[in-house]
């Protein structure tokens, strides 16, 4: 993990001895200052909570549905911010858009996180009351996250349809989760948000355990199921929705870390959320220096890398082993 | 010393009442068998007493205690309940799964207090063998002797246990009766079971209580309680019943 950060320092257009940048860490050094802490710095930062962050959400879905295959996108907040950011571009707040390096960038991101935040905080309230309406089953709130997933891609499809160019552009690349977004702002917003959860997340670890043995069972262990359940996806959905609005859309991290650390420290949640935290903060800064260093100069997003590493590492698992996981 | 004591309680889901009126006994030291045909309200009742379900009316006292001056914490201490069945999502070893069931006496983690009281109940059923194993891995007596650790691990006074053998064969089906009986024994516990087997019930049974639609039919020690007669009026089904040694009793 330290190696993969230090690496991730070093890694980019300009070329850091590794040496020099811990120097430069410890003040030693002023070769590289701006480099490394207005540039790298808060990168790898980023990337080591957003991958955690990201981890920890995907780890307690996993329970809180009783299902592997769910993540916090499976709940649609990944299509609800999407549709948050491509309705603020639509709307104006992307007017000031730049060519920049083979990508597009949009000057004025305030505007662009909080509608995209607000519209991922929308799609955790719909499934919150639903939910609370019709009973927190794990049926009920996949159907539901569904349902939502669909309508906000249409929703984004329909602004796309009416955008300019230009816009639709910026759409596009905005929805390309990148670590390129990071800053010092990112990392305090996301930085807090991850490890809150962690901790919250930590202390229900048993919890969880009771409640994937089962529900009634869980009950007589003083654990209200439904409480559990819609109290750690709203939290989940806000570390998601945090993050995913200031870096778009990363997908795979939160579906594949909780399942490789599962394999790694087992289904038992004391060890297996802060194993996820850990897998995830490690997917996400070695995929950003893959990234990196590809195509150079170009930065590929992040959100491609870390599918395109990711899937085959967890194919890979599931086929070397054959022990059952969930 | 009285056990559970349940009083004119009445209890159901939505519109539809379960439990009538039912007011019954469990002494401790005594294993109180719930008989009935399907749906006559036997896990209904263990429900109520293990605090999962809040009654229409009545009331149940725990050591002479109204169960609902309990908080969540302390009634889910004091009651072990095994529902019927258990679909476990995850897999984890047994050690873990038992010191899951200690989670009313967690708070940040696990102290030195819970571990030992897991190696404590996996040392009293014989489980040494099977603590690391996966659970999604142990045939189904290995799983129901876990399952009663889960429970037992709470230190509680009152057992319910809800078809605890229904999947069991003969030899597992008596080894976890004698286990459960020498518990219930030796450390003056309480415990109502539900079943479908007549003849297990009548074997170990202290107390048997019948239960037809919602109310308690008849409530007696087995050999007094249990007759053709008796079995057909709650049942429908006509039934020789031969005394010997033990009770058996076989459809006519």
């Amino acid at each position: 993990m330290i190696l993969a950060f230090m690496a991730s320092l070093c890694t980019g257009s300009a070329h850091v001895p590794p040496l020099k940048a811990i120097a430069t860490l410890l003040g030693r050094e002023s070769d590289f200052d701006t480099i490394i802490w207005e540039i790298r710095l808060p990168r790898a930062l980023v990337a080591v909570f957003a991958g955690a962050g990201l981890a920890l959400a995907g780890a307690v879905t996993q329970a809180s549905v009783r299902n592997p295959m769910a993540s916090p996108f499976t709940l649609g907040i990944s299509s609800a911010s999407g549709f948050g950011a491509a309705l603020a571009i639509v709307l104006g707040a992307g007017r000031f858009i730049r060519t920049y390096l083979g990508g597009v960038t949009v000057s004025s991101y305030f505007l662009l996180i909080i509608s995209s935040f607000l519209f991922s905080l929308l799609a955790t309230f719909i499934i919150f009351f639903l939910a609370r309406f019709k009973g927190a089953t794990p049926e009920t709130i996949v159907l539901t996250g569904i349902a939502i997933s669909f309508l906000f891609s249409a929703l984004t499809s329909f602004t796309q349809y009416f955008g300019t160019t230009e816009q639709v552009a910026s759409i596009v690349f905005w929805l390309f989760g990148s670590l390129s977004k990071a800053s010092w702002n990112a990392f305090w917003a996301i930085f807090s948000v991850s490890v809150v959860a962690l901790a919250i997340f930590w202390r229900w670890s048993y919890k969880y355990n009771a409640l994937l043995l089962d529900d009634e069972f869980a009950r007589n262990l003083g654990v209200n199921p439904e409480t559990l359940r819609l109290a750690s996806m709203v939290l989940a959905s806000l570390v998601t929705a945090t993050i995913v609005s200031f870096l778009g859309i990363i997908a795979f991290v939160c579906l594949a870390a909780p399942h490789i650390a599962r394999m790694i420290v087992g289904s038992e949640h004391r060890y297996l959320i802060p194993a996820s935290a850990l897998v995830g903060a490690n997917i996400l800064v070695l995929s950003d220096i893959a990234s990196r260093m590809l195509l150079p100069p170009v930065i590929i997003p992040v959100g491609i890398i870390t599918s395109f590493l990711g899937a085959p590492v967890l194919l890979y698992l599931i086929l070397g082993k054959k022990r059952h996981w969930y | 010393m009285e056990g559970l004591k349940i009083e004119n309680l009445s209890a159901g889901y939505g519109n539809r009442e379960i439990l009538k009126d039912v007011s019954l006994e469990a002494p401790e030291g005594e294993l109180v068998f719930l008989l009935g045909p399907n749906g006559a309200g036997k896990s209904t009742l263990l429900k109520c007493a293990a605090g999962l379900l809040r009654p229409r009316s009545g009331r149940l006292l725990l050591r002479g205690r109204d169960i609902r001056e309990a908080s969540s914490r302390e009634l889910s201490r004091l009651v072990g309940y095994v529902p019927q069945s258990m679909r476990p999502a995850f897999s984890t070893t047994v050690f873990e799964a038992i010191l899951t069931s200690r989670l009313p006496y967690i708070s940040w983690g696990p102290s030195k207090a819970d571990l030992e009281r897991t190696e404590e109940v996996i040392r009293e059923l014989g489980l040494e063998e099977l603590a690391f194993r996966y659970i999604n891995e142990l045939s189904g007596g290995e799983w129901q002797k876990v399952v009663l650790a889960m429970a037992l691990v709470k230190e509680p006074i009152l057992l319910l246990l809800d078809e605890p053998t229904s999947n069991l064969d003969l030899k597992h089906q008596v080894e976890a009766m004698r286990i459960l009986r020498d518990l219930v024994k030796g450390k003056s516990l309480s415990a109502v079971i539900t079943t479908h087997d007549i003849n297990l019930a009548s074997k170990y049974a202290d107390i048997i209580v019948l239960m037809k639609n919602g109310r308690i039919h008849a409530i007696g020690e087995p050999h007094r309680l249990l007759d053709g007669e008796t079995i057909r009026e709650v049942y429908g089904v006509k039934v020789e019943v031969i005394r010997g040694a033990s009770l058996f009793v076989s459809p006519a």
